[in-house]
């Protein structure tokens, strides 16, 4: 596997003058790797959301570097890496830029002189991706949350990336809009392989990751798969996260003395595991 | 109030009038403008109304949302009809009410302009209830485009006009959302004297400033990451299209002009 | 204070063409003291029902009984104030209300507009900083140099210092993480519980109005379609995803371990702790045969 993005040592204060304060993130080294899925979790102001901007060089860096395809981000080749690179926001009214569906995922495509016949073809090809091609041209104000989020999605996707990130694109939503775009993005990943970061503090979503990063005061606290992170236990709680449902309950149960072989993560094995210990002997 | 109000609004449909090219319509609606200056007499007024009326037709709004939408204008329309026939004072006295007078000049006047006015309302709201704002847009700046070269910011203009529309409803629902919010908090923006309304009314700018920059900020930083950085080398999604229908309304709209000039008194 | 909506309809932007007809026909009764929620997918009227507490919108049919006061379709209705400071909204990302110099003006204006001292709102004001979790020296900052959560709980304050008594809340922990989410439940729950104040949840969790609430009521398309407790709602799965929705997770989970050991449960658990301690019981009856 190649590597696509990495931060090596990277800092960053909103007040450099004030070197006593806490810097938003702090000496944060990580990667990511081609076809990875990362999630990048912590409580509101761990630093996660500054990440993200550093990313894609909203934000410059203090100290340390961010590599993308193992070259040094600059500001010469600042416009190029953010054509490779797609980003989803927190509020879907804020980043829809069209008129109407279409115009807003042609957007990205018209910054980037995408001729005309071209454009027509990838905007319907996006939207297909995200299943809203039967959205065409409908305004935002008639969209529900995930709808919009799914075609900023598809803005990104337009340009055909290496690398998306989803910068608390759910958060905002409903159950059912979060659904909707965590869908959206696990079938992009079976089908295209796109690299995906997604900042949340949503377990359901963490747990979609092949590795998460744990935030806290600005520095790297953990990293490891979702096993691994969810298996700090009250830590993560002490922290301000949650914990999963499945693991939850397992703790729970052996707390009240129900047997059981150890904590779970998903509802599956914690059923198991209640059978055999209990019931199965 | 506001629901009941068309003036600017857009219904979409499929009319031949709805189909026309955005650029054809605006320089109907300016040339029309123009024009309507041309009537001076009865004949070419009743003209101006007969056209107006067939345009109307044409678009398949429904007239009775027309009069209903425009209700407020009117009022403005019964306004100058008064105050011509207040202070004209040219022409035979009709008639005498106290300490009113009425000429038949300013009669006459006041119908004329009255009816200038109400065919420029209908044949404007036409445009704009046929073509959706960001056709206008797209209209405008392809029209205004040779003013670049007099360094005239015209995509930046159509961009900040087609982001402004894009915000409206959004702000709108949030100016409501806002307002009742200070009402379940006691505030009362219909209650008390002028000093106490304008009083009540800073609560609910504060929060819409407020969001209305935290908005701007958030839509700059997604437009920047999606590449935006200026019109320089951009293409264009939005295509507009050009067809004989276009340039034959136009031609008619000459021919009407011409006929109007010759009538004229 | 009662509240009840009876055969209630409200139309926007009525005898227009872009009316739009929100309500029909919705009944529901809530009891002084009773913590109930109202479920439904967006779209399904709840925060149309929820402007109606107050008197916020007037139903274009029907009634709406507010305690004493009724509010009538059609019927012009005058000092509407007294019942909005009986019932308190915390509406939708409350944070957006905020617009005072600082966050003690903030909380005092909604008192004030009432009539209260401005030292009584000011009394007001410093108890509850501390009730929403936040230190005393926030009251002399700026609203706008706080953290959203932070902003939240001011906002939160704000109403409660109007001293309602009945709390509206819409989805009050939208857009915070999970441990801001669970402290500002926490809290309107032991509102709810040591003051009796009655409470009105608005929300999408299922997992939320299971732990907390005495009544439930669901919207459909503008309709309150289904009403009653938790325990007896959340035992037809079937008739709740009628209108695409799902019981809690718990309750889901309690129904496949139910059906796994071949043995019912003594009652429903809306709560893990309930569910646990349910689950020891079983497994210790078992190991006694």
């Amino acid at each position: 596997m190649a590597e696509i993005l990495s931060l090596n040592a990277v800092s960053f204060s909103y007040t450099p003058d004030e070197p006593e304060k806490r810097k938003a993130v702090d000496t944060v080294s990580f990667s990511i790797q081609r076809g990875e899925w990362i999630a990048i979790v912590g409580h509101n102001g761990s630093g996660k959301s500054t990440m993200a901007k550093l990313m894609n060089g909203l934000l410059v860096p203090t100290e340390g570097d961010i590599r993308f395809n193992q070259e040094v981000l600059t500001e010469h080749n600042l416009w190029d890496v953010r054509s490779q690179m797609g980003m989803v926001f927190q509020n879907p009214d804020n980043q829809f830029v069209g008129a109407t569906v279409q115009d807003d995922v042609a957007f990205a495509l018209e910054n980037n002189g995408v001729p005309f016949e071209e454009m027509v073809g990838r905007v319907h090809e996006a939207l297909q991706q995200v299943r809203m091609d039967g959205f065409l041209d409908h305004e935002p104000h008639h969209l529900s949350g995930g709808q919009k989020q799914r075609v900023a999605i598809a803005g990104a996707l337009a340009l055909r990336p290496k690398l998306l990130i989803l910068d608390e694109s759910t958060s905002m939503l409903d159950p059912q809009g979060r659904q909707e775009v965590l869908q959206t993005v696990m079938q992009l990943r079976e089908e295209t392989g796109l690299t995906v970061i997604s900042i949340t503090h949503d377990l359901e979503e963490a747990m979609l990751a092949d590795r998460v990063l744990f935030m806290n005061d600005g520095k790297k606290h953990a990293e490891g798969t979702p096993e691994q992170i969810f298996a700090l236990g009250d830590e993560l709680t002490a922290l301000g996260l949650d914990l999963p449902f499945a693991y939850k309950l397992s703790r729970l149960l052996q707390e009240n003395g129900v047997a059981l072989q150890g904590q779970h993560l998903t509802e599956e094995e914690l059923v198991n595991d209640i059978w055999t210990s209990n019931f199965n002997k | 109030m506001m629901e009941k109000m068309i003036f600017g609004r857009f219904i979409p449909g499929e009319s031949f009038v709805h189909k026309l090219d955005p650029r054809a319509k605006l320089l109907f609606v300016f040339a029309f403008i123009v024009i309507v200056f041309i009537a001076n007499n009865a004949l070419t007024y009743g003209l101006l109304v007969a056209f107006t009326l067939v345009v109307i037709l044409m678009s398949r709004i429904k007239p009775y949302f027309l009069i209903n939408g425009l209700k407020p204008v009117l009022f403005l329309m019964i306004f100058t009809f008064l105050i011509h026939i207040l202070f004209t004072k040219e022409g035979d006295l009709l008639f005498e009410l106290g300490f009113v007078k009425v000429y038949e000049e300013g009669l006459r006047q006041g119908i004329f302009i009255s009816l200038r006015f109400l065919v420029l309302v209908f044949m404007t709201t036409i445009l704009t209830l046929t073509t959706s704002p960001i056709s206008i847009t797209d209209g405008l700046e392809v029209l205004l485009n040779p003013l670049k070269k007099v360094k005239f910011p015209v995509h930046e203009l159509a961009l900040m006009m087609s982001i402004a529309l894009r915000f409206i409803p959004t702000l709108m629902d949030e100016t409501d959302k806002i307002m009742k919010a200070q009402m379940a908090r006691g505030s009362d923006l219909s209650a008390g004297s002028l000093k106490d309304r304008i009083k009540a009314v800073v609560p609910l700018l504060v929060p819409l400033f407020v969001s209305a920059f935290k908005r701007a900020e958030d839509l700059a930083t997604a437009m920047e990451v999606r590449g935006y950085k200026g019109g320089e080398g951009r293409t264009r999604y939005r295509q507009l299209k050009w067809q004989l229908k276009d340039t034959l309304i136009l031609v008619f709209l000459v021919v009407f002009a011409a006929g109007l000039w010759m009538l004229r008194g | 204070m009662d509240i009840k909506l009876q055969q209630v309809a409200y139309a926007y932007a009525q005898g227009t063409p872009f009316e739009k007809r929100a309500l029909f026909d919705v009944n529901l009764a809530i009891t002084s003291g009773t913590y109930q929620a109202i479920i439904g997918h967006t779209g399904s009227g709840k925060s149309t029902v929820l402007q109606h507490f107050n008197a916020l919108l007037r139903p274009t049919a029907g009634q709406v009984v507010l305690g004493s006061r009724v509010i009538e379709a059609g019927k012009k209705q005058k000092n509407l104030k007294e019942v909005r400071q009986k019932v308190g909204i915390v509406f939708q990302f409350p944070e957006h209300q905020l617009f005072e110099e600082t966050v003690l003006k903030d909380i005092m204006f909604g008192p004030m507009n009432f009539g209260v001292s401005a030292e009584q709102a000011e009394k007001r004001a410093r108890e509850l900083i501390t009730l929403v979790g936040l230190p005393d020296s926030v009251l002399e900052k700026s609203p706008f140099d706080l953290s959203g959560g932070q902003m939240r709980r001011v906002a939160i304050a704000g109403v409660l210092a109007m001293q309602p008594d009945v709390i509206v809340l819409d989805e009050p922990t939208a857009g915070l993480d999970p441990r801001g989410q669970r402290e500002i439940m926490d809290m309107f729950y032991a509102l709810h519980k040591e003051r009796g104040l009655t409470t009105i949840l608005v929300t999408h969790s299922m997992e939320d109005a299971a732990r907390y609430a005495d009544e439930i009521a669901i919207m459909h398309e503008g309709r309150c379609v289904l009403s009653g407790t938790p325990t007896a709602l959340f035992s037809d799965v079937e008739r709740l995803r009628q209108y695409r929705l799902e019981v809690p997770r718990l309750v889901a989970f309690q129904h496949k371990i139910e059906q796994l050991i071949g043995q019912k449960f003594p009652e429903l658990s809306l709560t893990e702790e309930q569910f646990a301690k349910q689950l020891a019981a079983i497994t210790k009856a078992g190991e006694r045969l």
